[in-house]
């Protein structure tokens, strides 16, 4: 068994195997996180260099973690104190830290698609740490990890992604992995968030209703504004969006069920998500940054592995 | 092999009485069929002792990740080993190479005492590491390009 790609791209390159297998090998490593000795040694001659053009904090500390707990040679770049600003290209610059002889690259950039230009140029594995508004695969994989150790199984549940579904590369990425495992798939928001042909193109359903929407779902991921991405003004005020799309203890009170609430992070609470909901007991906001480190050695573990045979 | 996986029982139990500093533990995925019967093996013997019995996935530990992905199997050791007699358990021991990785894998679990190795066969002219068991079921003198396979469900040894 190993995974079908050498880089990871994104989750819609992933077949169903790769998923569970990745799924599969994270368990195997979050109890080596338990353990006395939190460290393994089977990355041990792997240099891997993180590559961030756009801020991070959970990713970053996350892929540094799990990449010092697998025992891998690692570099930290981000483009603000580096030659980017000097006018130094992309490729040119990766060339320069590949012929340092690095392995593996893992990359964030705001621009979607670069990490797929990058692969068709160096011979490194890539592993996508977000890119613009198209994937946030291994963000993905810790959700589905998430929801499969809080509920069980992935087939038929029922999952609603609720917020700016248009800017959000977790949204998509999230999309692609529950419908690939079987999974349940509604968006919320208001329409002017939600993709026009989203219901057409990725098969999930649509309901800009977000009462009705939690009533019907087992689990929500709860996802920011992305008011970065946006250039145009697409609702009133963020005060406004939060009376119709944020989430509060007295809506959750109110349904006849206990749902499980998951937030990628960064929240804003008070818009998206209120403090009694993001710190009540039905929230698993810090389990899904805990299971990230054992998500993401699995990924890069399979990787190194699956990359040392063509070598 | 039900005889000699009850002499092993046997043999453990001689050196360890009562297993009152000792545990054991088998090696993944294949050693803990060996562990699991040595372990029904001592219960019958003891039946008021508890043992303890942990099985540990080597997989994150090999030297050969470069040649060939392993997949990882579950690691479960629920006590701590710290001045413990661990008795290691395992189907084959053919190069030694697994063991090398299992000694590392266990001490970051903890400082044993004193750790033992228990083997069903033993390829004894096969050896790449300086790593010799102390209770063998039996050994066999193979070249390296056969291959040994316990077959638990048949309960046999095939040599091919």
């Amino acid at each position: 068994m190993q995974l079908s790609t050498r880089n990871l791209l994104g989750i819609k390159d992933l077949s169903s195997s790769d998923i569970s297998l990745i799924l599969q090998t994270a368990e195997q490593f979050k109890e080596v996180l338990q353990r006395p000795v939190k460290k393994v040694p089977s990355l041990r001659d792997v240099t891997i260099v993180n590559l961030f053009y756009e801020n991070s904090t959970r990713t970053r500390f996350s892929f540094e973690l799990a990449e010092k707990r697998l025992s891998a040679d690692v570099i930290n770049f981000s483009a603000s104190a580096s030659s980017v600003s000097k006018g130094e290209t992309l490729l040119d610059t990766v060339n320069n830290i590949l012929s340092m002889k690095v392995d593996m690259v893992v990359m964030r950039h705001s621009a979607s698609g670069a990490p797929h230009f990058l692969a068709k140029h160096i011979p490194a594995a890539i592993v996508n740490a977000g890119d613009g508004i198209n994937e946030h695969p291994t963000q993905a994989l810790l959700d589905a990890f998430s929801i499969k150790e809080k509920i069980g199984k992935l087939e038929g549940t029922k999952v609603a992604i609720i917020g700016d579904i248009m800017h959000s590369r977790v949204a998509q990425s999230n999309i692609y992995l529950l419908k690939k495992m079987g999974a349940d798939v509604t968006v919320c928001g208001p329409p002017t968030l939600i993709p026009k042909y989203i219901k057409e193109a990725l098969d999930v359903k649509v309901n800009y209703n977000l009462k009705e929407t939690l009533q019907w779902c087992d689990v929500a991921n709860v996802l920011r504004i992305q008011l970065e991405r946006q250039n145009q003004v697409l609702f009133s005020s963020l005060r406004e969006y939060s009376l119709a799309y944020g989430i509060n203890k007295k809506l959750l009170d109110s349904l006849q069920k206990n749902i499980v609430i998951m937030h990628p992070g960064p929240m804003n609470r008070g818009v998206e998500i209120d403090s009694d909901v993001a710190d009540s007991n039905q929230s698993i906001i810090l389990q899904q940054v805990e299971n990230g480190v054992a998500v993401r050695m699995a990924v890069l573990y399979l990787l190194a592995g699956r990359s040392s045979e063509s070598n | 092999m039900a005889i000699t996986i009850k002499r092993l029982a046997h043999q453990v139990l001689e050196n360890h009485i009562n297993l009152k500093n000792t545990v054991i533990i088998g090696i993944q995925p294949r050693g803990v069929f060996l562990s699991d019967k040595i372990v029904e093996e001592i219960k019958k013997e003891l039946p008021d002792t508890t043992i303890g019995y942990g099985k540990l996935d080597i997989t994150f530990y090999r030297d050969d990740i470069r040649k060939e992905l392993h997949i990882a199997n579950r690691t479960d050791i629920p006590f701590s080993i710290e001045g413990k007699n661990v008795v290691l358990i395992d189907d084959v021991l053919y190069t030694g190479r697994t063991t090398r990785a299992a000694l590392d894998a266990l001490l970051d679990f903890g400082r044993p005492e004193k750790v033992e190795l228990c083997v069903l066969i033993d390829r004894r002219f096969s050896r790449q590491l300086p790593i010799q068991p102390d209770y063998v079921g039996k050994s066999i003198d193979s070249i390296i390009s056969q291959k040994v396979k316990v077959e638990w469900d048949k309960k046999e040894v095939v040599l091919y």
